[in-house]
């Protein structure tokens, strides 16, 4: 017998195991004719080269998926990003998501949060509640969740340079709600390399921001259990310009500098492996982005496998959020972007996609309406009741181009990922300012091969019209910048001053001693002490980020 | 003769700049010098910078929104300068309807998502003001 039909035997175990547990969507899989459809399919004799390569899903090099019934089992996290303008108009925004259905909550902060900055600072002036929620205390997190159950929901934050912050907040609020941390779910996004390189909402310096990082995962392995620590991000890299194979390099470039950064701090690969996740973006050039997927699967799970040891499997699996691509949606002709979000959506659902944010078509002018919003969560829930792509696990797999394309984007990820190794990791790659110009070299390139007409863009360098300028977009009243500095002062005013003095002094001397600083983070935001005064306290500490010029 | 000087400029905390590299590149290709501020930039820094340089054309790019609030900053400050000659742009996602009020303080064209750089290279050269 060969080996590959004992392996498939042994898979077929372990899943009717799972199922007398729990049991798939459905009894029985067809097609609207009724033709049944099988969990997975498989070339007629499967080779060794089939093995090696493909795999059975749920299994190393989980090339065909991270679970053995996928989509048959339960679909992925419908996850709309949202927030804008204040904590309570945010929550009015998540209940309604939650209404509709949507099944895990994802939170935008405005940038004056991003960069830990309180809404009164000087710096915050036009940007307050502009692409996000605005959040300067725990008071701000208690409003944005009020009746919110936070044991029921699933909550991912963009958050990085204060992640470990705005995750106390979360932790503080669940503690008023009488529910413990080992029971909340969620994600913060937490990958700090990605900002230098692709999206600049850093505050700190790359190498105490690792150290940040590393606190949170050992952190979180003790007392969070269920938290994904961070969401290691090729999202913004593609965003900024990169080409599908530098978003696979350089998103597993930086995913290897966090593991080597917690393992030097004396993690257990297998301890903080399991809750790192990833997150990407889908574009619009549909087979290539299938392949994309399984290819980071591969490359990622052999990384963790041969080059850090790791033996828990669950430390191999690329689990991944997508998000589809903004910087694809077009400002002319806005409708044609819900066709444009509906191909990359179902590009990251054939790719394995493990949660989904899709985007709305009136992006490309401002924030999201209600309505653009509903459409982009009705195109998820369209592409996994109605399109039967759902039914078997990674359906164009063998398919010649598929897996020529998934080679081939391993292959040339490799490649930069030796180039990287050779300049000592993402680090100095990234301080030298390397990633940075080969994201926006691959930028221009685009940008001339669109201005060429060597590339299509509907409605932009083809089948362009004259259109009426868009109406009902949404507005952020500017006025919610005085009420968050007034709500401050008065939040200020109100506090046990003391208290907080002590916890920044904390803070400090925790900063200082290379103590694990989240224990202090929650003490100080326990006590209403704002994101922009420990941010502050942080960054007498460490310092502030200076961008290499790259231009 | 001087080739055309321009600053790239980055106002407010939004760390979005492909749109102003892949400007600056263009501009750069078309014979141009540019400088470019790099991140977070406040009003004053920018104008200041602009001075320094002794640039012709200041090129803002926002994507976050505070467009209506930075970019008459900016205006403000240059009026206040007496630096009558700098040409200054927008770009960035910035509603059609924004647009108006951003003319009137003084920007002199907006360019949104989508924009081919060559247009934006002709309105510089069309509309350079000239330097004696």
């Amino acid at each position: 017998m060969s080996s590959f039909v004992e392996q498939l035997q042994a898979w077929q175990a372990g899943v009717d195991k799972m199922l007398a547990k729990r049991p798939e969507r459905k009894k029985q899989f067809t097609t609207l004719s009724g033709l049944p459809i099988e969990r997975v399919y498989l070339p007629e004799d499967p080779g060794d080269e089939y093995a090696q390569k493909l795999g059975l899903p749920g299994e190393y090099p989980y090339a065909r998926g991270v679970q053995p019934t996928m989509y048959r089992g339960r679909l992925w996290t419908m996850r709309q990003y949202a927030g804008f303008a204040t904590a309570a108009e945010s929550n009015q925004r998540y209940r309604y998501l939650l209404d509709q259905g949507t099944t895990g909550l994802s939170v935008a902060f405005d940038l004056p949060t991003q960069i830990g900055y309180d809404a009164d600072h000087d710096l915050a002036r036009g940007e307050v509640g502009k692409v996000g929620v605005s959040i300067s205390s725990l008071k701000d997190m208690e409003v944005l969740f009020d009746q919110i159950p936070l044991d029921k929901v699933s909550t991912s934050m963009t958050i990085n340079a204060p992640a470990g912050i705005l995750l106390a907040m979360y932790i503080a609020v669940a503690e008023k709600q009488g529910v413990s941390p080992d029971k909340l779910r969620g994600t913060i996004q937490n990958d700090i390399l990605k900002e230098y390189s692709s999206r600049g909402t850093y505050i700190f310096p790359p190498r105490p921001s690792m150290r940040i990082i590393t606190n949170i995962f050992a952190y979180c392995a003790a007392e969070v259990p269920l938290w994904n620590t961070i969401s290691i991000s090729g999202y913004h890299i593609r965003e900024a310009g990169s080409t599908a194979v530098q978003e696979v390099a350089f998103t597993l470039a930086n995913g290897m500098a966090y593991v080597k950064a917690a393992m030097d701090a004396g993690l257990d690969v297998d301890e903080f492996g399991p809750r790192l996740s990833f997150f990407f973006n889908a574009h619009s050039e549909f087979l290539e982005e299938v392949a994309k997927y399984r290819a980071a699967r591969r490359l990622w799970a052999k990384i963790m496998k041969e080059r850090f040891g790791a033996k828990n499997p669950k430390s191999m699996m690329v689990r991944f959020h997508t998000q589809t691509a903004g910087c694809s949606l077009t400002a002319q002709q806005p409708k044609n972007n819900i066709v444009r979000v509906a191909f990359q959506a179902m590009s990251a659902v054939l790719g394995g996609t493990q949660s989904l944010h899709t985007n709305s078509m009136d992006e490309a002018l401002s924030l999201p309406t209600q309505e653009a919003v509903t459409i982009a969560l009705r195109t998820q829930q369209i592409i996994g009741y109605e399109t039967g792509v759902t039914e078997t696990v990674d359906p164009l797999a063998g398919a010649y181009y598929i897996e020529h394309l998934t080679d081939e984007i391993q292959k040339r990820a490799e490649a930069y990922i030796a180039k990287i190794d050779e300049m000592g990791g993402a680090v100095p790659a990234i301080e030298q300012g390397y990633v940075q110009r080969e994201i926006q070299e691959a930028a221009y390139d685009y940008q001339k091969a669109v201005e060429d007409n060597e590339r299509v863009v509907v409605g932009v360098n083809k089948f362009v019209v004259k259109e009426p300028p868009p109406s009902g977009l949404l507005r952020v009243d500017p006025k919610v910048r005085e009420e968050q500095a007034a709500a401050l002062a008065q939040l200020r005013g109100q506090r046990d001053q003391k208290a907080v003095d002590a916890a920044l002094a904390g803070l400090k001397a925790a900063a200082q001693e290379d103590q694990n600083l989240m224990p202090h983070f929650l003490s100080c935001v326990r006590g209403y002490t704002t994101l922009g005064e420990i941010c502050d306290t942080l960054r007498g500490v460490f310092g502030e980020y200076q961008a290499p010029t790259t231009i | 003769m001087r080739k055309i000087r321009v600053l790239a400029a980055k106002p407010g905390l939004d760390g979005h700049d492909r749109g102003v590299k892949v400007i600056a590149a263009a501009l750069r290709d078309a014979g141009m010098e540019v400088i470019y501020t790099g991140l977070r930039q406040t009003p004053e820094q920018i104008v200041a910078t602009a001075l320094q340089e002794d640039v012709d054309v200041i090129a803002l790019s926002i994507l976050s929104g505070a467009h209506d609030y930075l970019f008459p900053e900016v205006m403000k400050l240059i009026k206040q300068k007496g630096m009558d000659n700098v040409l200054v742009l927008g770009g960035g996602v910035i509603p059609e309807e924004d647009i108006p009020a951003l003319k009137a303080a003084g920007i002199a064209e907006v360019f949104g998502p989508g924009t081919n750089t060559h247009k934006i290279v002709e309105f510089i050269k069309a509309n350079v003001k000239s330097r004696d």
